[in-house]
This record gives structure tokens, C-alpha cells and sequence, in this order.
């Protein structure tokens, strides 16, 4: 009994951290509308400039709590210069773009932190005064967790006070409603912004700050608390502090006792968490329904099949793609096969956002999947390669069915965590299923036939059946499957006015972009030979995003080029120097900010305003 | 009141205003203009532009040209919340109550400073105006009557002390009785030295409150002149009002 209350107590203190770190995200959220990845990055450099300061003060009570604020303080005002220096020109932009300058931001982030404390885990002074533990029904229990869960209701008090009872948290509750409307009273949103941004930053930072005596700070805190805060923010509605506040403490003790009744699926368990609960309840425990759903970007004019000469372009770049291997060295074409790869990948996902307005934020799972399911055939079964990459898409196909189902239930950001929460789902299977999927240790030994194991022959193959499945794509666009799914994306309301079942296409185009990046996933297995759960990761989904953005959603060929540019620029930085994330997040960043409509709108802009003058 | 030489010129003046949806041009260049203490109605049948031409005046279109001054100042360039805090009141045609705020609430975010010149409120002044605003101070916007909504979103608008309301049809949608109550206060307003844009479709309405009236069609200004001209002009109203 006293091991199960003992276990409860922890299960609190654990959700009072994330509450810390989440209201700081629901509230940025709900004000600015925009999904803030960065704020795993606050909470990490929290937890980094504790340390310092409590390394340095640490000793005496006010030292530690001193340095607790000031970081936290610290945090915040970055919060604010990100604000004032990238998201307010992005307020205007699609969301895709949001997001990516937030994960430019993480990139950034990343490196800074590497280069200030290293990559060794740091272990931090424990708070003075409260070292010890009390005894709850003869079990020791720290006496730091009970001042952390008693905390958590604290700040919600608090942050209930500041919004409720003072003339700023009336604004902002105005603005969260109605950005313009409170600008047409004399509000000036962008202060308004600024100081939100403070606010939530700040809350990311006490948060981390706060964990420093509990456990070992390190880079990979970001993602992980990042992921873990979506979550709450969407199980408890976005924008709702008391939702937030009721979800931390569901969570925390489904991860208490969840490591006890399943310890081998304990990352699993929040996932599934959330995809239940959203299928429920649409918006989330205490969320109210969106007036008007958060739109995924900004289509632009309608696709045109190329004529004249333009329409033997891809043939023709197929052609001398196929001649390269007779002048290109082996490292040459190892990149290239990688590129011919990623293409496809971001090409199914255009499909999704370019073709159906669906902005998935767990393309990588299908990926992972596809390459896992070739790897795993090798492995266990011993089965041949050409079974085995004919596997990949039909199991990725297979997975794309079951997750897209739930999915497209929902539109805008809800469907983006949910694709998410089915992508993380995929990855905690491979990362925790050390028995079947080899854990962290991935699965070794999955390479070509003799047949195809010269770089030549390998490169031919994947340039043959990417290439195939490109032009499926491409057909499947100009198809009436390809024009309902931009009507349904246009106006799904005048689509199923018209006949049109918007939900069961976008339903099949998930299973489609899901198909086409297992065969991506299969191939990718071969050429390198080996598969880890990274494949499925957050970050592996982010940079199909980047690769759509970067040529443009606009066009068919964008994601092509997209991922060509990407690609090469990041094994061009990475054998460059170590610190290519801080490059690859700034080229992001720049990027954003000089095509806030994305590169092909940018184009397109110029092109139309040359014929108007 | 301290000694001023009585200003003659207009208090908004509006030229060649010209506005866009995307790319759609719906403002062709609008001349209008609002002198101190006047009450002017804009008319025009929907989709004519009358609500277009406020939302330009008000920097919410975010394609926009030509000049729009106000209180001798260039104000087309300015951002909204600059411009509201020159003393210009919007009051949106769809109310746009926050929902999520009680009547107090959605009257705070509305305060602004006194301005010299303008008529200054506080919120017991607004609910001896609107008696019905007194009675659910802690009621949450989103709980109200459309009635009731139109009532707030006008008191919220003067908590910001303006001197020139941009009214976008106020009448739109409301019992008669409302419609009746929102003359008077109309009228209260303007004896209060305020002066006043409104938008209608209603003529009985605009000919109850205004003193001269701005007829649009197809984002252009097609008459001005007193109201009791428009009243006398069988063409115009026929043409550009059907009525």
C-alpha cells in the first residue's frame, strides 16, 4: 500500500514539472497561435543555467532559489528576443513556416548549449535544505518532490490570478480570442506577444531549472520534454491552463504506475493516451471547439500540367541521372542514392500537404516502417531482398491505413498531433522492443545481394523504382483522385456538397504518401545497410518538412529539389564542421524569414509582379 | 473648455480610397468625409463596400492605397491599434464580443486614456446609457442576446474615449425595439459632441440619425449630400439602394 502511495507522490512531482513546462506552451499557444517546438529548448537551457548558478550559489538556501528565478528570468527574456527578432514577422505566414523557424531555433539551441557545457551529462548540487527525505508510511520519499507537487497548484493559482484579475491577462484573453478586434480597441498585439513569450519561456526555463537537483541535465532534454508538453497541451485542450494542469497529473501518474504494470511500453503509453483521447473528445479534455481551425498553408494557384518542352523534363533528367554511374565515383554515388531517396519520401509527403492540405508532423514513422519492415524480414525470416523491399511499402501502406484512419478525423493541428502521436508510438516500439527491433542498437547486417551490392548497381535500382514511383505520384495528381483531394482541400464544405467523401480520399491519400515513404524506408535500409529507431524519429520528420518547404509546396517538383538541396547542404555542412545543426537551423531560420510564403510563392510573387509592371 | 479657434476642417477625411481581398478589388476610390459633431451615413446595398471602406479606414485590410487623414494626421499608414488610439472607434458589423470575457471584462480591454476633445467614459457612465449592460456586468459575452451583444460592442468601442465612430451597420439584425434604442443612442452620442460614421442599408434608420449621407456602390462614392436630399432623390435611391 505505502509503496503504491509512494509511487503516487512521484507520479505528482513529475506532473508538476510538466505542468510548468506546458502552461508555458499552452499559453504561447493560445495567444500566438503558433506550435512553439523551441520550448524544449527553454526548458533545457533552464535546466543548464541552473546549474551554473547553483553550481556557483548553490550552497545556501537563497543562493539556490536565487539562481532557480534568475534562470528562469534569463530564459524568459530569450523567449521575448525570439519574439521580436523571428515570430513576429511570421504571424502572417503558414504554419509550416512557424514551426520550422521554432525547430531552426531548436537546431540553434542545440549546438549553443553543446559549445557552453558539453555533451556530458551534468550533475547539479541538490537544493540545500531539502536533501532529505520524509518517511510516508515507512517508505523514504524526497523531500524536494513534496515543495515540487505542492508547486504546481501554486503556480496555476498564480497564473489563474495574473490572467483573470489583472488588466494584461484581460488583454491577453482578449487577443487569444480575437487578435484583430482587440488591435481595432488601441491593443498593440505585438507588446502583447512579446510579453507572452516571456511568460511561457520563463515557465519553460523555471521548469527545467527546477530539475536540476532531480536528475542529470543533458542535450537530449528538449525533445523529449518538448513532446512530452505537446501532448499535455493537446490532452487538456490548447490554450486551457487548468486543462494543462489536469492533464500533467494524468500523465504523471500513468507514467508512475505504467512503468510498473508494462515497463517495456511506457513511451508507448502516453501516445496511445492521446490518440484515445482525441478521438473522444476532439479538442481535448477542456478545449472548446476552434471558430476557425488553424489552416495547415497557403495552397496557391492551382496546378497546371506542364506542356510543350517542359514536359520532358523529368524524362530527361531521369536519363542523365541514369548515365551518372559512368562518371561518378562510389562517395558520389552514395549521396546521390540518399538524394533519390528523400525525394521520394518528401514527395509522398507533399502529397499530403501540397495535394491535401494535410500537414503531418509523423511522416517519419511510415519511413521507419518501411525500412524496419525490410530490415526485419532479413533479420528474423532471412528473407530476400527483392521480398523484402516489396514488403516495405505494404507494411508502411498497412500502418498508413490504421493511423490515417484516426487522423483524418481531424484537420489542422489536431491532425498534426496526431500523426505525431502515431509516429512516436511507431518509435517507441522501436526503441523500446529490444527483443524484436534490437532497441537503440538497431538492427545490423541488412544489405543488397551480391547482385546489387556494387554502389552502381544499387544506385540504378533505387533510381528505378523511386523514379516509378514518382511518376505514380506525379499521376495520381493530375487524376480525378489528385483534383478531389484539392478540392477537399480548397473547401472541403463545397467538396462533400458536391458528392465528394473529402475524409475517406484524404483517407486513402494517407495510406498512399504512407506507402510510397515505406518504399523510400525499404530502400534506405539497403543502401545503408542498417536501421535505427532515429529513422521514426521527431527530427527525421522535421527534415521532410524542411525538404517540402525548401522547394516550395507549390509545385510537384519542389519536394524533388527540396530534397536534393537539403540533402546535399547537410553532408556538404556536416563533413564541414561539427557544429552543422547550428548552420542547418540558421539556414532555416534565414529561410523563413526571407520567403515567408516559401521559396515558390516568392517566385511566384516576383513572376506576377514582372507582368503587372 | 479651453479657448480654441473653432476648426473648420473635417475631421476624417477620406481620398481615393482604394482596398483589396486577396486580389480582389473591391474599393475603386472612395472620397468621403466626416466633419466635427456630424453624423454621416454610409449607404449602399451589401456587398457595395460599406463595410470594406470602414475596416480600410481602420487599417484592418491588408492591401490598402490612397489617403485617409484624420484629425490633420496621416493616419494610412499607421496599424490599427495606432490608429484606435488617435481616438477612432470601430464597431464591427459581427460584434466580435469576446466571448470568453464577461461585459466588465470586454469594457477594460476597450479603456484608453481621456483624450481632451472627446466625450470620456467609465464604465457607470456607459451602463446608465445602456441599462441593460448594468444588469450582467459578470455575465460572459458569449451568454448575451444579439441585441444585447450590439450594445456591448458599442460601449466597449467609447471606453476608448473616441471622437469619431466608425459604425458599421449598427441596425443590422435587431428587434425593432433595439433598432429604436440604438437611434436614441446614437442621438445621445452626437449631443455628447461625438461624431459618427454609420453604415446602413435601412434608410428610415439613417434618416432618423444622420445629418448627411455617402451613397456607395461597386466600391465607389455615387452621391453625397444632405440626408434630406437622398430622401428627395427618387433616382439615386432607386438606383443604388433599391428602395
Amino acid at each position: 500500500m505505502s509503496f503504491y502511495l509512494v509511487q503516487f507522490l512521484s507520479g505528482l512531482a513529475a506532473a508538476a514539472t510538466l505542468f510548468l513546462v506546458s502552461s508555458g506552451l499552452t499559453i504561447v499557444f493560445g495567444v500566438t497561435r503558433i506550435v512553439n517546438f523551441a520550448h524544449g529548448s527553454f526548458y533545457m537551457l533552464g535546466a543548464y543555467l541552473g546549474w551554473s548558478l547553483i553550481e556557483r550559489w548553490g550552497t545556501t538556501p537563497l543562493g539556490f532559489w536565487g539562481g532557480v528565478a534568475l534562470a528562469s528570468l534569463a530564459v524568459g527574456a530569450l523567449g521575448a528576443l525570439m519574439e521580436v527578432g523571428l515570430l513576429r514577422r511570421l504571424y502572417r505566414s503558414p504554419e509550416l513556416f512557424q514551426l520550422l523557424a521554432t525547430f531552426g531555433v531548436v537546431l540553434v539551441i542545440q549546438d549553443a548549449a553543446s559549445y557552453a557545457w558539453g555533451s556530458e551529462d551534468l550533475l547539479g548540487r541538490r537544493a540545500p535544505g531539502l536533501k532529505g527525505s520524509v518517511d510516508i508510511l515507512d517508505q523514504p520519499f524526497p523531500l524536494y518532490d513534496l515543495v515540487l507537487i505542492a508547486l504546481g497548484p501554486v503556480v496555476l493559482g498564480l497564473l489563474w490570478l495574473l490572467f483573470n484579475r489583472t488588466r494584461w491577462g484581460t488583454l491577453v484573453r482578449a487577443a487569444t480570442q480575437d487578435r484583430e478586434m482587440a488591435a481595432a480597441l488601441g491593443v498593440d498585439p505585438a507588446k502583447l506577444f512579446t510579453g507572452v513569450l516571456f511568460l511561457g519561456s520563463a515557465l519553460a526555463g523555471l521548469g527545467g531549472a527546477l530539475q536540476v537537483p532531480r536528475e542529470a541535465v543533458n542535450l537530449h532534454m528538449d525533445m523529449s520534454i518538448v513532446v512530452e508538453a505537446f501532448v499535455v497541451v493537446v490532452v487538456g485542450g490548447m490554450g486551457s491552463l487548468t486543462g494543462a494542469f489536469v492533464a500533467s497529473l494524468l500523465i504523471g501518474q500513468l507514467q508512475a504506475f505504467g512503468i510498473l504494470v508494462f515497463p517495456q511500453i511506457t513511451l508507448v503509453l502516453v501516445f496511445l493516451f492521446m490518440a484515445v483521447v482525441l478521438v473522444i473528445r476532439p479538442y481535448g479534455l477542456l478545449g472548446r471547439k476552434e471558430e476557425a481551425p488553424p489552416t495547415a498553408a497557403s495552397p496557391g494557384p492551382p496546378l497546371v500540367l506542364a506542356t510543350g518542352l517542359v514536359r520532358w523534363v523529368p524524362a530527361l533528367l531521369l536519363l542523365l541521372l541514369a548515365l551518372v554511374p559512368l562518371v561518378a565515383g562510389d562517395y558520389a554515388l552514395i549521396v546521390l542514392t540518399e538524394v533519390v531517396i528523400l525525394a521520394l519520401m518528401a514527395a509522398s509527403l507533399h502529397l499530403l500537404i501540397g495535394l491535401g492540405g494535410l500537414v503531418s508532423f509523423g511522416h517519419a514513422a511510415y519511413f521507419g516502417l518501411g525500412a524496419y519492415g525490410s530490415a526485419l524480414l532479413v533479420k528474423h525470416l532471412a528473407a530476400p531482398m527483392p521480398l523484402a523491399l516489396a514488403a516495405a511499402p505494404v507494411l508502411a501502406g498497412v500502418g498508413a491505413l490504421i493511423a490515417g484512419w484516426f487522423c483524418v478525423r481531424r484537420s489542422g493541428l489536431y491532425f498534426a498531433m496526431l500523426t505525431l502521436a502515431f509516429a512516436q508510438i511507431a518509435w517507441s516500439v522501436a526503441f523500446q522492443w529490444y527483443g524484436f527491433t534490437g532497441g537503440d542498437n538497431g538492427i545490423l547486417g541488412v544489405w543488397p545481394p551480391d547482385w546489387a551490392a556494387g554502389k552502381a548497381a544499387y544506385y540504378l535500382l533505387t533510381l528505378a523504382l523511386a523514379g516509378g514511383t514518382l511518376f505514380l505520384l506525379r499521376r495520381a495528381a493530375f487524376a480525378p483522385f489528385g483534383y478531389t483531394l484539392r478540392a477537399g482541400r480548397d473547401s472541403a464544405l463545397r467538396a462533400e456538397a458536391v458528392g465528394i467523401d473529402v475524409r475517406r480520399h484524404q483517407w486513402y491519400a494517407f495510406a498512399l504518401a504512407g506507402s510510397a515513404a515505406g518504399l523510400a524506408g525499404g530502400l534506405y535500409a539497403f543502401s545503408k545497410g542498417s536501421v535505427f529507431p532515429t529513422l521514426m524519429a521527431v527530427p527525421m520528420s522535421v527534415d521532410a518538412l524542411v525538404m517540402v518547404l525548401m522547394g516550395g509546396i507549390q509545385t510537384l517538383s519542389g519536394p524533388v529539389v527540396g530534397a536534393a538541396l537539403f540533402h546535399l547542404l547537410e553532408t556538404e555542412v556536416m563533413s564541414l564542421t561539427e557544429w552543422w545543426r547550428l548552420v542547418l537551423g540558421l539556414v532555416i531560420i534565414v529561410l523563413v524569414l526571407a520567403f515567408p510564403k516559401g521559396v515558390a510563392g516568392f517566385v511566384r510573387d516576383l513572376w506576377m509582379r514582372r507582368k503587372e509592371a | 473648455m479651453s479657448p480654441q479657434t473653432p476648426n473648420t476642417e473635417p475631421l476624417l477625411t477620406v481620398q481615393n480610397l482604394q482596398a483589396w481581398y486577396g486580389r480582389a478589388h473591391i474599393l475603386m476610390g472612395v472620397d468621403l468625409t466626416v466633419g466635427r459633431g456630424e453624423v454621416v451615413a454610409l449607404m449602399g446595398r451589401n456587398g457595395a463596400g460599406k463595410t470594406t471602406t470602414m475596416k480600410a479606414v481602420m487599417g484592418l485590410m491588408d492591401t490598402r492605397s490612397g489617403g485617409v487623414s484624420f484629425d490633420g494626421r496621416d493616419v494610412s499608414a499607421l496599424p490599427p491599434h495606432r490608429i484606435a488610439r488617435l481616438g477612432l472607434g470601430y464597431v464591427p458589423e459581427d460584434r466580435r464580443v469576446f466571448t470568453e470575457l464577461t461585459v466588465e471584462e470586454n469594457l477594460e480591454v476597450g479603456r484608453q486614456p481621456p483624450r481632451p476633445g472627446a466625450p470620456s467614459w467609465t464604465p457607470q457612465r456607459l451602463y446608465t446609457l445602456f441599462p441593460n449592460l448594468a444588469e450582467m456586468r459578470g455575465r460572459r459575452g458569449g451568454r448575451m442576446s444579439g441585441g444585447e451583444q450590439q450594445m456591448l460592442t458599442l460601449a466597449r468601442t467609447l471606453m476608448g474615449n473616441p471622437s469619431l465612430l466608425l459604425l458599421d451597420e449598427p441596425s443590422e439584425g435587431l428587434a425593432p425595439r433595439i433598432v429604436q434604442q440604438m437611434a436614441e443612442a446614437i442621438r445621445a452620442l452626437k449631443a455628447e459632441g461625438l461624431s459618427v460614421l454609420v453604415s446602413e442599408q435601412n434608410l428610415s434608420f439613417a434618416a432618423a440619425v444622420a445629418d448627411r449621407a455617402s451613397v456607395i456602390e461597386k466600391g465607389r462614392i455615387r452621391f453625397d449630400g444632405p440626408m434630406q436630399a437622398l430622401l428627395e432623390d427618387d433616382t439615386v435611391r432607386r438606383q443604388y439602394l433599391a428602395v
